[in-house]
């Protein structure tokens, strides 16, 4: 029972990161029907920006200031930097090939996201950096936290998951609330009739690739304080972050955030009752069982279109 | 392309070619080859091929060619998905993979069967187009993207079994990441053809591939005439209207598919045959990488493109190993990339110039601020490597510099696309120096890497710049 627990926390904390980088994948592809596989590459170097920063704080042993301060500022200078670089990424790659054949952009992303992958691994070598976090403040990340019977949820789960949220509550009064909000839910439902209605879709473009960009930063931060950065860990994160889009409906915001979850907590329970080394395989069935028994997804409507 | 109007085509954009004036030194020999009828172009380019030996007795460039050939089958396979049929399959690596496995079960120690290779590779190529349909089915509309990430899932999954295939069941099917070695050679009529003939490779193994470039190329040429041929291509331009003139869309798509799941499995047999042994690590994502480059930028939907651009991109991978030859390449491209770009002349001349006399006075004032900074010394020991370390400041460690110099460079070279005129040019001389400076201090250090930033650079420059490759036909829209 209390490994059920464990695991579904577990669960709750990878569905976290999945959601936040499906997100990204679903916001784009909603405004732009753009498969963008430059995303989970963003993510990786969102994490890589935080072990910049934190190195260049004097690292996890002895930080310049607070760790606790660090570790915000590795959050923020991440999602920065990875809005804009999702903005050159859109602005460069992407945007001259806005009325080419679809299959043009695909190409282009898959470039970008090769392009982003070798560069890291030119300029930060192959091997896996560790964030060490186990120093964080002495322990703290994983020493302490809440403890309820034999259930140990350690601080750093703790943090990822309310961080999590509260980024994925923000988006949703973002898009819900405001004016510009209004005007990426317009451009997503019709983009022609949204620029003729006056709305700079360009701009609107724009502020999704900053969002979806700032998302995957934090989420690249989130994984690998719990884990490790390392060159190509976009590209298995981007594959998941998809299947959690096409799960819950891909164009839908909500339906990337429950897909994300339901994603992760799948694939701990796997990991936890089946086997570690297959887990990519059972998403994979996931994935197309998915797609043959409900293609517009959980939370998603069906494209009908009329010519 | 024939200039001829058909079917889908009319007379306005049949002659499309023909209004762009076809000028520059080779644009009457150009002409002149092309007026020749189709078979005997490729006659003639694989008669060169297989004059090879004659040409060079070395091994070292035999091997290479005969590698090549295999990057122009798996080039013209994925054309006929992404150029003909307008599908972006990614796991088609998964397929060269699992013929090249395939093959080595049915011809090794492993389950000790050794089938003769007459029987071996028509059983490949049917299993691995089987393949191709099981894996296109699920997505069922395949609209771009959904096959896109199915079919890169699925290469994914295949190297997950493929590494984790020691037990399956209990069963070791793969060995796991040490790969199934030991596979038998080639052999026609019970005569075997041994992988090294004194020690060098066996020139034999060359000819096979030749021939089996021949009959694949033809082969999928025939088909492309058909009226398959021409359903992708109304596929691909329009499925809409393709699916109103009552095309099977659906099995359209699907015999794409196949096909070129086929030639994967069918390259993948050749290229175990050969290296008898097989690896994961062969299958993964540099080579999809690798030989999607090579179609776009020779120009999908073209095979003399692709063929092309398999010959480039293999010989430019090739270069690339040695540092001294891969700097030749770099200034090489950066001086051709120039002559292209700039006009008039003589701003060539000023940006050169300009470009020169910056690098010295950049390399004095750091020298002056710190002698470190240009106290290390450039890859390679030839006289070009030296001469330029004159030029190019080298410091003796870099540390996160690298990385700034890195992210300016790609800054500058994104802003240079957005300048216009004199700015531009301007612009260049600081942007050259810096390619130069990050070059001799980052991307030659690690060429196994370098290549393939490179690659990715190229589909995105290629993409954004002319999406149609350097033998494609650019789309002629009538609207």
């Amino acid at each position: 029972m209390s490994n059920l627990v464990q695991f579904l926390v577990n669960g709750l904390t990878l569905g976290s990161v999945y959601a936040l980088v499906a997100l990204g994948y679903s916001m784009v592809y909603g405004i732009l029907k753009l498969l963008n596989f430059a995303h989970g590459d963003v993510y990786m170097i969102g994490a890589y920006i935080g072990f910049g920063v934190l190195t260049a704080m004097g690292g996890a042993q002895n930080p310049a200031i607070s760790i606790w301060l660090v570790l915000v500022v590795m959050f923020v200078v991440a999602m920065v930097g990875c809005a804009g670089l999702g903005v050159a990424i859109e602005r460069f790659a992407y945007r001259p090939l806005r009325n080419a054949p679809r299959i043009a952009p695909l190409i282009s992303a898959l470039g970008v996201s090769f392009f982003l992958e070798y560069s890291a691994q030119l300029l930060f070598g192959a091997s896996h950096r560790q964030y060490d976090a186990f120093s964080f403040g002495g322990g703290a990340l994983f020493f302490k936290g809440i403890n309820w019977g034999p259930l140990h949820v350690p601080l750093l789960r703790i943090i990822i998951i309310v961080s999590a949220f509260a980024l994925m509550i923000a988006l949703m009064l973002l898009v819900n609330r405001t004016r510009i909000g209004k005007a990426m839910r317009a451009t997503s439902y019709d983009r022609e009739a949204a620029s003729m209605m006056g709305i700079d879709v360009d701009r609107v473009i724009t502020i999704t690739f900053i969002i979806g960009s700032a998302l995957a930063g934090a989420a690249g931060v989130m994984f690998a304080l719990r884990a490790d950065a390392s060159p190509l860990m976009g590209f298995n994160a981007g594959l998941k972050g998809f299947t959690a889009a096409v799960i819950g409906g891909i164009g839908s915001i909500p339906g990337a955030m429950l897909g994300g979850l339901l994603l992760g907590l799948f694939e701990a329970l796997t990991q936890g009752y089946l086997s570690g080394r297959w887990s990519d395989l059972f998403v994979f069935a996931i994935l197309i069982v998915m797609m043959i028994v409900r293609p517009t997804g959980l939370l998603g409507k069906a494209d009908i279109k009329k010519v | 392309m024939s200039t001829e109007p058909g079917i889908g085509r009319d007379e306005w954009v049949a002659r499309s070619e023909e209004r762009r004036q076809r000028g520059g030194f080779f644009g009457p020999g150009a002409d002149l080859f092309m007026r020749l009828p189709w078979w005997l172009r490729w006659g003639t380019f694989v008669l060169v091929i297989a004059l090879i030996p004659v040409l060079s007795s070395s091994g070292y460039v035999q091997r290479v060619a005969f590698d090549t050939l295999l990057y122009m089958l798996l080039a013209l396979g994925l054309n006929v998905v992404v150029g003909w049929g307008g599908l972006l399959d990614l796991g088609y690596v998964a397929f060269y993979g699992f013929g090249a496995y395939l093959y080595a079960w049915l011809d090794s120690a492993q389950f000790d069967i050794h089938l003769p290779t007459l029987l071996a590779i028509p059983t490949v190529v049917a299993a691995t187009a089987i393949l191709g349909l099981l894996v296109g089915l699920p997505s069922r509309r395949l609209s771009g993207d959904y096959l896109a990430i199915v079919t890169l899932f699925f290469l994914q999954a295949f190297l997950t079994i493929m590494i984790n295939g020691n037990s399956i069941f209990g069963v070791n099917l793969t060995n796991g990441a040490n790969g199934i070695a030991g596979v038998d050679p080639i052999s026609f009529f019970g005569h075997r053809l041994p992988v090294a003939h004194l020690g060098v490779f066996n020139i034999w193994y060359l000819y096979v591939a030749l021939a089996f470039f021949v009959v694949v190329l033809v082969a999928l040429r025939f088909v492309n005439d058909s009226r398959t041929g021409r359903a992708w291509r109304a596929l691909r331009e329009d499925p809409l209207a393709a699916e109103l003139m009552s095309m099977p869309v659906n099995r359209l798509k699907l015999m794409a598919f196949m096909f070129g799941a086929a030639t994967a499995g069918l390259t993948g047999a050749l290229f175990v045959s050969l290296n008898a042994g097989v690896f994961p690590e062969s299958f993964a994502l540099p080579l999809l990488i690798t030989i999607y480059a090579m179609v776009i930028l020779g120009g999908a939907g073209s095979q003399a493109g692709v063929v092309l651009g398999a010959i480039l991109v293999n010989v430019m991978l090739e270069v690339l190993r040695s540092p001294q030859h891969s700097r030749w390449v770099f200034y090489a491209a950066v001086l051709a990339a120039l002559l292209g770009i700039v006009r008039p002349w003589k701003w060539l001349a000023v940006v050169l110039a300009g470009t020169v006399a910056f690098g010295f006075a950049v390399r004095e004032v750091a020298h002056a601020i710190h002698p470190a900074w240009t106290a290390g010394a450039t890859q390679g020991t030839d006289s070009v490597g030296r001469l330029i370390g004159h030029w190019v400041a080298v410091p003796t460690t870099l540390g996160s510099g690298k990385v700034i110099a890195y992210v300016a460079l790609i800054a500058a070279i994104l802003a240079l696309t957005q300048l216009k005129g004199v700015k531009r040019m301007l612009w260049m001389i600081p942007t050259l120096y810096l390619g130069a400076f990050v070059w001799e201090n980052v991307l030659a250090q690690k060429p196994e890497v370098t290549r393939f930033v490179l690659l990715g650079a190229l589909l995105v420059g290629v993409m954004t710049t002319r999406p149609q490759g350097i033998l494609g036909s650019a789309r002629v829209e009538i609207v």
